[in-house]
């Protein structure tokens, strides 16, 4: 006996005890599907006969297959289910996960099962209780139906019992193995004349035309590539030739060239032909008109292909491995790809309260404001004036009938297309193009952005990145971050990258140094990089630049309202410029050099990410340097002069100082080369006119993040771009290094070593390509070199005292390195997200993740 | 660091036998930090100078093992300073002279004979005058000079390192105490934790000035570092021994006079919050930036708040939070009332929703302005109770603060400070765009033209 149930069901066994309900469901399930009440009597209470733990026993059953359900996992439920309040709370959470409850019930002489307990003495009830029970079975068999279970199987004998095949069947909706490619077509409603045209544009042709008044009459489109059409239902009522849209959609299903899902208007119509009372409102009446002007002798004909055609459209469909679902009125997450009537409702009608709008619509939930699924949803059903996108889900039934569009969704495109309806077919009962209305000045997603949800950013996180597969961010890297975040982060809107952290070189033996860049170079050439690119590094603040060609294009891209157009901000996140009026000039002297420099039009963009040094460093950091730099710089030379004074007059006496006095001026030498090495980093500033921006890379612009291109167009285009300013904008020198070529090598070496010797900070040491694999996996994607004298400032005055070198060499990178990494990937993915326009909860979170990483406990020195 | 003494006794070279270290040599010690050397610039009959020179390892220090408190940052005034770290090899390095023993000139111990001590850099959280006001009541002279933080940069003002030189006829051990208790009083910092010991130490040194000295609340406070329970203890001990009961009392009068002005404020607002809520008959309550708590446990006294939710951006205040509210020795029934949550009010949160009253008490003016419609969603729109109480500072009343600058807001932090007139206006839009009706209410001593010291908006459904 076969019994055939769909592959996610709730299976319910009903049975007494002993009649092999176990042996059965070990059988023909794994061991993980099957839940007994028997193994949680024992899990709950260690004794898997103590019926005082059955209703404790239950409790924890339930809860693990409400576990398994909701992840999409065929369950067994192995009790005896033999009374109707025992059944009920599964047939009730089977109903809640939208699982096909399913019911297989053992009807086996008793005594089959008294022999078979006989055997077992801690079943010793007494024959009693499996009379009962099969008494109890018995009077449930008729009801299972009305029960609620979808599927009922009665084994009668042992022979069935033995003879048992299980097929789990795949879901009506289940196309996952369909890959597209797409064009997704709203609402029709009859609109044949524009849905002709909007095939043909789509590239569809006509590749057979039959006669009469059939179902199957009219043309077969078909694509020559081997496109699908995706019809999103509603194809009937309201519009003037309904029946052949009918014929154009059912030719393209039969011929394989177009999957159709149901929508309100073809469950109605089908009751109306089955002769059932409906109302005839919302344009039924031109459908029932239609049919009713086929000549009498076709007509009985057309219903009887009309009413199986309408009732096997599927509600929705999951296709293209579970990345794409249509439904005519959308479908949330928990119910995708599982089938019960409140999916169905959902799929044809929406999330609806049950109230009647002004117009004597239903009110409508918007259930993709809450949509957090990986698969896009596309749907129809409520008219708009423009498709718009939120949380990867689109309504693209733009009222064709109305005097709308019809409109085309291209997958895996995105693209949408559409053509214009022919007139005003039907007057809908709520404008959906208010006259005179202004568009939004944001969009559904922008507006859905104004405010971000806390649950999508705190907790441990699982980040995933293209570059560098999972990253976790642990729950105290996460409310370390939350508050940052909260308290002086700008506006997440802005915030689309933060960058990240870098490692220095591997420390240098050669003395009197702690860095030196034979150590980058050796670091690329064993990971397999053979060229790199070495740029000068500057010591000022690093500085994220967004700017927009105008406001508006703030507006549009960024989704924010109000002046400014552009933002710059530090690698915490934090705004820059205190003072706004500086901050517009500077962005206004950006732009103008950006428009001089022609790269709103090559890049093809009204906006651009910049990442940037922003110098004097005593602009930002004027708080560190008098607090911190200067005053140990004061210090040490109100001190250190007064001490080698001392030890000299000490030493003209004939003490015999002579060690402490050399010890003392190297001291004070030391202290003298530390103001030196900060103060070149400070000058005064008062305006804007005293302000140096060094960008070196162009993170992103419309619809590209710019790793695919190498550092040396990076520094191409951002030379181009200083020329237009130079008083303000910085070209950074910079040079290609073959690190398999020790010449190259060497001279690479002589140019750090010139640099730094003139006081530059260092050089960064960066792969050809923005984005470098190694045998290892990601390549650091960029390593600093920083110079003998730059490093007083961060290792102390005297670090170059051999005593103090040789304790400083001992200092691990390993986890500056891997942060470095991680933050690299999730900067990127984050931007990846802005550029694919994905919902901004999507693009904060990498944001967040790079903030929250950076809590890190790391040596702030590296 | 360095500290010279110089004496002009006669024979000045007795200064040696006093700080037992013979003129003659040089002197090194290890300590835990460094070492310190004691060698002699000048040792004539006339004139003796007695240096101690401190290294300090700043490399050492940093890198040092767990357990230990260690420095942050190699890049460090520490070892140009005088600190705690001077009064440690103070102690280690004149220890005998400090002690008030000497076996070869026990006469000249107690004897008051001209000194002067040297620090060319003394760092002074409070400048130049609290340099003065610890020492000169002490009988010294004293010669002081800032340093500027950069001369190379002059707008970045004065260093608070200080060129100090104090004179004074007394006897050496009396110089060396006063040196170990003030210099890190006026460094204000301590480089090891401070706990009971501290006290002993701190009245040893103490004995027969610090009683009496004008700034000795000062002192004491800052030499146990700010911790309350050490200085109160210890101020009981001084007084104990006090010579001039009164002389305190008056002192005590004042500090606390300070105190009640500053508690009244927060008492009064407190209490307006409290009235407010009472009045609202709100039984679920939020706490939106409960900080550490106060508002909290005067919710939980009133058994009428059957749900209070304290909820604060940061980690550190929910765990003071925690500590003062005992919640974790708290009464079961009580415990169930009270939940303390890590959040943020520019994200909206679903934990918010279903309370009847919000109490948002000095907080707004810590967001950045341009955060406010994210917290005005989050709080009025999706929050939603059926009140909101909101505290803010009045920044016209800031005059009225005589020890704030003008044009400086009361908290570092505070992003901005509105007038009445923009508070209301805020208000007035917010409560529009959400549906509320919103009234104001003075809190604090209303002045006739300025109005209240902190303003309070009612926002009701």
């Amino acid at each position: 006996m076969k019994l055939t149930f769909p592959q996610l069901s709730l299976v319910v066994l009903v049975g007494t005890t002993g009649a092999g309900k176990s042996t059965f469901a070990a059988r023909h399930f794994k061991p993980s599907e099957v839940l007994s009440s028997d193994a949680f009597r024992a899990l709950v209470s260690n004794d898997e006969n103590d019926q005082s733990a059955t209703s404790d026993a239950f409790d924890a059953l339930r809860y693990v297959a409400a576990k398994r359900l909701a992840r999409g996992l065929l369950t067994v439920i192995d009790a005896t289910n033999v009374q109707p309040e025992s059944r009920r709370p599964l047939v009730q959470l089977a109903r809640e996960y939208h699982v096909f409850p399913v019911a297989i019930v053992f009807d086996l002489p008793e005594r089959l099962a008294e022999e078979r307990n006989r055997g077992r003495p801690e079943r010793a009830f007494g024959p009693h209780v499996i009379r009962n029970q099969h008494r109890q079975l018995r009077r449930s068999i008729k009801g299972l139906g009305r029960e609620g279970f979808r599927y009922v199987f009665v084994l009668s004998t042992p022979e069935a019992v033995q003879s048992v095949e299980i097929e789990r069947q795949r879901l009506w909706n289940d196309r996952r193995d369909e890959t597209g490619p797409f064009d997704i077509i709203g609402d029709v409603h009859g609109c044949a004349d524009e849905l002709e045209e909007l095939l043909t544009r789509l590239g569809y042709e006509v590749v057979e035309r039959r006669e009469g008044h059939g179902l199957d009459a009219g043309p077969v489109y078909r694509h020559a590539e081997g496109r699908k059409a995706v019809f999103l239902g509603d194809l009937v009522d309201r519009g003037p030739r309904i029946l052949d849209t009918l014929r154009i959609v059912h030719g393209m299903t039969q011929a394989g060239s177009a999957l159709c899902v149901a929508g309100n208007h073809e469950q109605k119509l089908q009751r109306a032909l089955q002769g059932r009372q409906v109302q005839v409102s919302h344009g039924l009446a031109e459908s029932l008109a239609e049919i009713e002007r086929v000549p009498p002798d076709d007509r009985d004909g057309l219903k009887a292909q009309l009413v199986p055609f309408l009732d096997g459209l599927i509600s929705h469909y999951v296709l293209d491995r579970g990345r794409l679902v249509v439904a005519h009125a959308g479908l949330k997450e928990s119910m995708q790809g599982r089938g019960s009537r409140a999916v169905r409702d959902f799929a044809l009608y929406g999330d609806t309260t049950g109230e009647i709008d002004e117009f004597g619509l239903p009110v409508r939930l918007n259930w993709a404001a809450e949509y957090r699924g990986r698969a896009m949803v596309v749907y129809g059903h409520t008219p708009v004036p423009e498709p718009e996108w939120l949380n990867n889900t689109i309504d693209i039934d733009t009222g064709c009938v109305f005097g709308g569009r019809l409109a085309a969704l291209r997958y895996p495109e995105r693209e949408l297309l559409s053509v214009p309806a022919h007139r005003t077919w039907y007057e809908p009962a709520r404008p959906f193009l208010p006259e005179g209305a202004a568009a939004p000045a944001l969009t559904a997603q922008q507006r859905h952005d104004d405010l971000l949800d806390l649950a999508g950013v705190v907790g441990k996180r699982l980040v995933e990145t293209r570059l560098h597969g999972k990253v976790t961010v642990r729950e105290d890297q996460t409310a370390a971050a939350l508050e940052a975040m909260s308290r002086f982060a700008v506006d997440p809107r802005w915030l689309v990258y933060l960058p990240p952290a870098m490692s220095p070189s591997d420390t240098s033996r050669e003395p009197g140094l702690l860095e030196h860049p034979t150590e980058a170079f050796a670091h690329y050439r064993h990971a397999g990089v053979g060229r790199v690119v070495v740029e000068e590094k500057h010591m000022g603040s690093r500085a994220l630049v967004v700017v927009a060609r105008d406001e508006d294009a703030a507006r549009k891209r960024f989704g924010i309202v109000g002046p400014g157009c552009g933002i710059v901000y530090t690698r915490t996140g934090r705004r820059f410029f205190e003072d706004p009026f500086l901050e517009v000039a500077f962005l206004d002297r950006l732009r103008l050099a950006l428009t001089g420099a022609s790269l709103w039009e090559e890049l093809r963009s009204d906006w651009i990410l910049l990442d940037a040094e922003l110098m004097p460093w005593s602009a930002k950091a004027q708080e560190l340097l008098r607090q911190q730099y200067a005053s140990v710089g004061a210090a040490a030379s109100a001190s250190l002069p007064a001490t080698v004074s001392a030890l000299e007059t000490a030493a003209a006496r004939g003490a015999d100082v002579g060690d402490l006095l050399e010890a003392a001026r190297t001291r004070q030498a030391s202290a003298d080369a530390y103001v030196a090495a900060y103060r070149r980093y400070c000058w005064p500033v008062e305006s804007l006119e005293d302000l140096r921006l060094a960008p070196f890379h162009v993170l992103a612009t419309e619809g590209q993040v710019h790793v695919g291109r190498d550092h040396v167009w990076h520094m191409e285009t951002l030379r181009g771009l200083s020329e237009q300013d130079p008083a303000l904008l910085l070209a950074t020198p910079y040079r290609v290094v073959d690190v398999t070529d020790p010449e190259d090598v060497a001279a690479g070496t002589r140019w750090w070593e010139e640099l730094t010797e003139r006081g530059g900070e260092g050089m960064v040491v960066k792969p050809f390509e923005f984005v470098a694999r190694g045998s290892r996996g990601l390549v650091q994607p960029a390593l600093k070199s920083r110079g003998r004298e730059y490093l007083r400032i961060i290792y102390g005055p005297d670090y170059t005292l051999p005593e103090n070198l040789q304790r400083l060499r001992e200092r691990g990178l390993s986890t500056k390195r891997s942060l470095a990494l991680r933050e690299f990937a999730l900067g990127i993915e984050g931007l990846e997200r802005f550029v694919r326009r994905e919902p901004l909860r999507r693009v904060h979170e990498c944001a967040f993740a790079v903030l929250a990483l950076e809590s890190e406990p790391v040596d702030p020195r590296l | 660091m360095l500290l010279t003494i110089t004496t002009t006794h006669r024979p000045a070279t007795d200064l040696g036998y006093l700080l037992y270290k013979n003129p003659a040599r040089v002197h090194t010690r290890s300590l835990a930090f460094g070492r310190a050397h004691v060698f002699y610039a000048e040792a004539t009959e006339e004139r003796c100078t007695a240096a101690l020179l401190l290294d300090v390892d700043p490399v050492g220090l940093v890198r040092r093992g767990p357990g230990e408190r260690s420095l942050h940052d190699y890049v460090n005034d520490r070892p140009y300073v005088a600190s705690s770290f001077l009064s440690v090899a103070i102690a280690d390095a004149f220890g005998t002279a400090l002690a008030g023993t000497s076996r070869e000139r026990p006469e000249l111990v107690d004897k008051p004979i001209p000194l002067s001590a040297h620090l060319p850099a003394l760092p002074s959280r409070g400048g130049e005058g609290l340099i003065r006001r610890l020492f000169e009541p002490l009988g010294y002279v004293v010669f002081a000079t800032r340093h500027p933080l950069d001369p190379a940069f002059p707008a970045w003002g004065d260093s608070r390192y200080h060129s100090v030189t104090l004179e004074a006829t007394r006897p050496l051990r009396e110089l060396l105490a006063n040196l170990y208790v003030l210099i890190p009083v006026l460094d204000d910092e301590k480089h090891y934790w401070v706990g009971e010991a501290e006290i002993e130490k701190l009245l040893r040194r103490g004995d027969g000035w610090l009683a009496v000295h004008p700034e000795r609340e000062l002192i004491v406070q800052r030499y146990l570092v700010r911790q309350r329970p050490l200085t109160r203890e210890a101020l009981a001990r001084l007084a104990d021994d006090d010579p001039d009961p009164e002389l305190t009392e008056t002192v005590h009068d004042a500090e606390e006079a300070a105190v009640e002005e500053r508690l009244n404020l927060n008492e009064q607002r407190l209490g307006a919050v409290l009235s407010v809520l009472r009045a609202s008959g709100a039984k679920r309550v939020l706490d939106l930036g409960c900080g550490e708590g106060r508002l909290v446990r005067a919710l939980l006294d009133d058994p009428s708040f059957e749900r209070i939710v304290g909820l604060d951006v940061s980690h550190r205040a929910l765990s003071v939070a925690a500590e003062r509210l005992h919640l974790d020795r708290m009464p079961e029934r009580r415990r169930a009332r009270v939940e303390l949550i890590h959040g943020s009010l520019t994200y909206r949160d679903e934990r918010l929703s279903g309370f009847e009253a919000a109490a948002v008490v000095e907080v707004v003016e810590h967001l950045e302005t341009e955060r406010l419609p994210a917290f005005e969603r989050v709080l009025f729109e999706h929050a939603a109770p059926g009140v909101v109480v909101l505290t803010t500072p009045n920044a016209e009343y800031n005059v009225r603060f005589e020890t704030l600058p003008a044009g400086r807001h009361r908290h570092a932090d505070h992003r901005f400070e509105w007038t009445r007139g923009e508070f209301r206006a805020w208000a007035a839009g917010v409560a529009e765009r959400h549906g509320y009706h919103v009234r104001f209410l003075p809190v604090g001593q209303e002045d006739p033209e300025l109005g209240p010291p902190t303003q309070m908006a009612v926002f009701e459904r």
